[in-house]
């Protein structure tokens, strides 16, 4: 605190600012070493941490068990095979159409879906489409963000007249209404820009589609966060060093922003799950015959009434997923930073 | 306030109009390969390319192709190409079904957050503050189409408490059209009250700490007086405010999954029809128009609050 207490009744030395430390166990203490500890401490946030770390293991194991238990890979189809349950033989997809459910053992172990595919292994190899698409959009998201705010924070000027509005437009869009136009415009023959060519079938479309969406919800508290720190005493001593303004940004700047990037990273991959899962339903996200959890759900909810299964089964993966990263990302803001705003919406 | 009204307003113009021009950016410039045969669809034959290429320009300069998109936008001649409709034609009886989605949906959820909010407020800390909390978490991590599948397969078609999707509209049979929108709200709400219910929850706790309210103690008002004349009050403003953009929001892009899922045959399941078809048209159009009404609401909101509030007006 730079201002003296206005009345301070105790005769004794006030405690300085060390010894509370010391008492507080923060001695010498880096504010990141504090954050961690402070997560450390929210069992549950570590708790849902973790169950998502499960669900990455169990998607990266996918090969594994199709390859194993399942005997089969996401893409097959045993429309016309059957198989033997409690000693009967049983049609994989019955003669009216309607696959069988979960038998719990390792041949379809959750059913199968109308095409006679293995629910579960598509469910795995659609959990990496899923998570592929959401962690990389995130992280895109996240860099843009970075970027976009600081030069428009630091540069100030035209270049941050260009940005802001630019921004402000793309946030006049909901996000799905966007999502949906850029996907529909994208989805019959790709994207095209100068010598960088992306097949219209490619993965690359959905991740750039959720990264350019989201980025006016960071790059926004960025750019205000920065316009903040110029003005602070250490980058006016850096500029009077004579360090060059890229500088200041690289080095004075951006490792203040890193707890920021930090408490949004978990919630935009949350968000950038979901948004994935809508463009899948509609059918401009990732494209058939590849699964990912949104396309899943969409055929499911199609076909639900000749198995329910076929849209529990994603759904409940998707939003144990998706609630797993919210529940950590909020133990990560309260962590980091708690004041911090941070309104993704989906 | 006149001034503010005005400038607000030739604010909300420069904005359409970027956003109509970053809406023709995207349906007719980014992407690579023959716009015509985007516009055209998925089947497409030569003289409907070689009509295409006149109507929207794809012959002339960039300038010349957004006046003439534009063109067809705002006259109402603009036609789907897979279906030889005319898009607005095939809209705008449907508008009100969205309206009826929305509006009912934005209610439900403001009266159910509102609650939730200030009971878990109330309750901080304890088990029943930490029991909702999950909850509501569990209601922003659903996607809407799912949970709404599921209720439609459950509570329409197994149990038959609701019926299993469709429409009936108001002045048919006011009971009916209630009967048919409650599945399709509730599944609409239940991100929303998650959401809010959470802003409004911390908002209530940092209301509660001021001044006013101990004063309000201090006068010997009832608990319950304090809470909803003091408190509450307060910590509204911000969530009204919010309330106005989601609305926006969902009318502009929220319902094309609640509408699909329920077979509301309104705006947003004719564009996710449209999508699903790959259907341009439909879509640039259903996309501009949606966006203009969020920027149109967002004016509103302003406008409103600055009416409320002369502190905004003057920044």
């Amino acid at each position: 605190m730079a201002t003296e207490p206005a009345t301070d009744f105790s005769f004794e030395r006030p405690a300085t600012y060390e010894e509370e430390a010391r008492r507080e166990g923060a001695h010498g203490v880096s504010p990141w070493r504090l954050a961690l500890r402070r997560l450390k401490r929210n069992r549950v946030a570590l708790a849902f941490g973790f169950l998502f770390i499960v669900v990455v293991g169990l998607c990266l194991a996918a090969p594994l068990w199709a390859n194993g238990p399942a005997h089969t890979d996401p893409f097959k189809n045993h429309l016309t095979e059957t198989i033997v349950l409690d000693g009967k033989k049983t049609n994989v997809v019955s003669l009216e159409g309607t696959p069988i459910g979960p038998t719990w053992k390792g041949r379809f172990f959750l059913g199968a879906d109308t095409n006679g595919r293995d629910t579960a292994v598509r469910l795995l190899y659609g959990g990496r489409n899923s998570l592929l698409i959401g962690c990389a959009a995130a992280l895109i998201t996240a860099c843009l963000s970075v970027l976009l705010g600081t030069l428009a924070g630091f540069v100030r000027g035209f270049t941050d007249t260009v940005i802001s509005r630019t921004l402000d437009v793309i946030w006049a869009f909901p996000v799905i209404l966007l999502g949906v136009a850029l996907g529909t415009a994208l989805s019959l023959q790709g994207l095209e820009l100068g010598p960088v060519k992306v097949g219209a079938d490619s993965k690359l479309i959905p991740i750039l589609i959720i990264s350019v969406v989201y980025v006016p919800y960071m790059a926004r508290p960025i750019r205000g966060q920065v316009l903040a720190l110029r003005e602070k005493e250490f980058v006016e001593a850096a500029r009077a060093q004579g360090a060059n303004p890229l500088r200041i940004m690289v080095s004075e700047i951006l490792p203040n922003l890193s707890s920021t990037a930090i408490v949004f990273v978990p919630l935009l991959v949350a968000n950038a799950i979901l948004l994935e899962a809508a463009l899948g339903f509609l059918g401009v996200g990732v494209k058939p015959p590849e699964p990912s959890w949104g396309t899943m759900i969409g055929d499911g909810v199609k076909h639900i009434l000749s198995g329910p299964h076929l849209a529990i089964v994603p759904g409940l993966m998707l939003v144990t997923t998706v609630l797993a990263l919210n529940v950590f990302g909020d133990g990560v803001r309260d962590a980091f930073d708690p004041r911090a705003t941070v309104r993704v919406e989906h | 306030m006149g001034r503010f009204v005005v400038r607000r307003v030739v604010q909300m113009l420069i904005v359409m109009f970027a956003v109509s021009v970053l809406t023709f950016l995207i349906f007719n410039v980014l992407p690579g390969g023959d716009p015509a045969l985007r516009m055209a669809g998925r089947n497409p034959d030569p003289s409907q390319l070689k009509r295409i290429r006149a109507d929207w320009g794809f012959n002339d300069p960039v300038y010349v192709q957004y006046f003439k998109t534009m063109g067809q936008v705002f006259s109402g001649d603009l036609i789907s190409y897979s279906t030889q409709q005319n898009v607005w034609q095939e809209l705008k009886g449907r508008i009100p079904r969205t309206f009826a989605l929305a509006i009912g949906a934005t209610i439900m959820w403001m009266v159910f957050a509102t609650a939730l909010g200030l009971y878990t407020a109330i309750k901080a800390g304890k088990f029943a503050d930490r029991f909702l909390t999950i909850i509501a978490l569990i209601g922003i991590s659903m996607p809407v189409f799912w949970i709404g599948a599921l209720m439609n397969y459950y509570l329409g078609f197994k149990l038959g408490w609701f019926p299993n999707g469709g429409y009936v509209p108001f002045f048919d049979d006011p009971w009916q059209w209630f009967y048919h929108l409650v599945m399709p709200w509730t599944a609409l709400s239940l991100l929303f009250i998650g959401v809010y219910s959470r802003i409004l929850r911390s908002n209530v706790l940092d209301t509660i700490n001021e001044d006013y309210v101990r004063t309000a103690r201090a006068k010997g008002l009832t608990e319950r007086r304090v809470l909803i004349n003091h408190v509450l009050r307060n910590s509204l403003i911000p969530v009204v405010t919010l309330w106005g953009l989601d609305f926006g929001a969902v009318v502009g892009g929220g319902a094309i999954l609640t509408e699909t899922v329920f077979e509301l045959q309104g705006v947003g399941q004719y564009a996710a029809e449209s999508i699903g078809q790959l259907d341009v048209p439909p879509v640039l159009f259903v996309t501009i128009f949606g966006a203009f009404f969020i920027v149109l609401l967002n004016t509103v909101v302003d406008v409103l609050y600055a009416a409320l509030d002369p502190r905004v007006r003057l920044s």
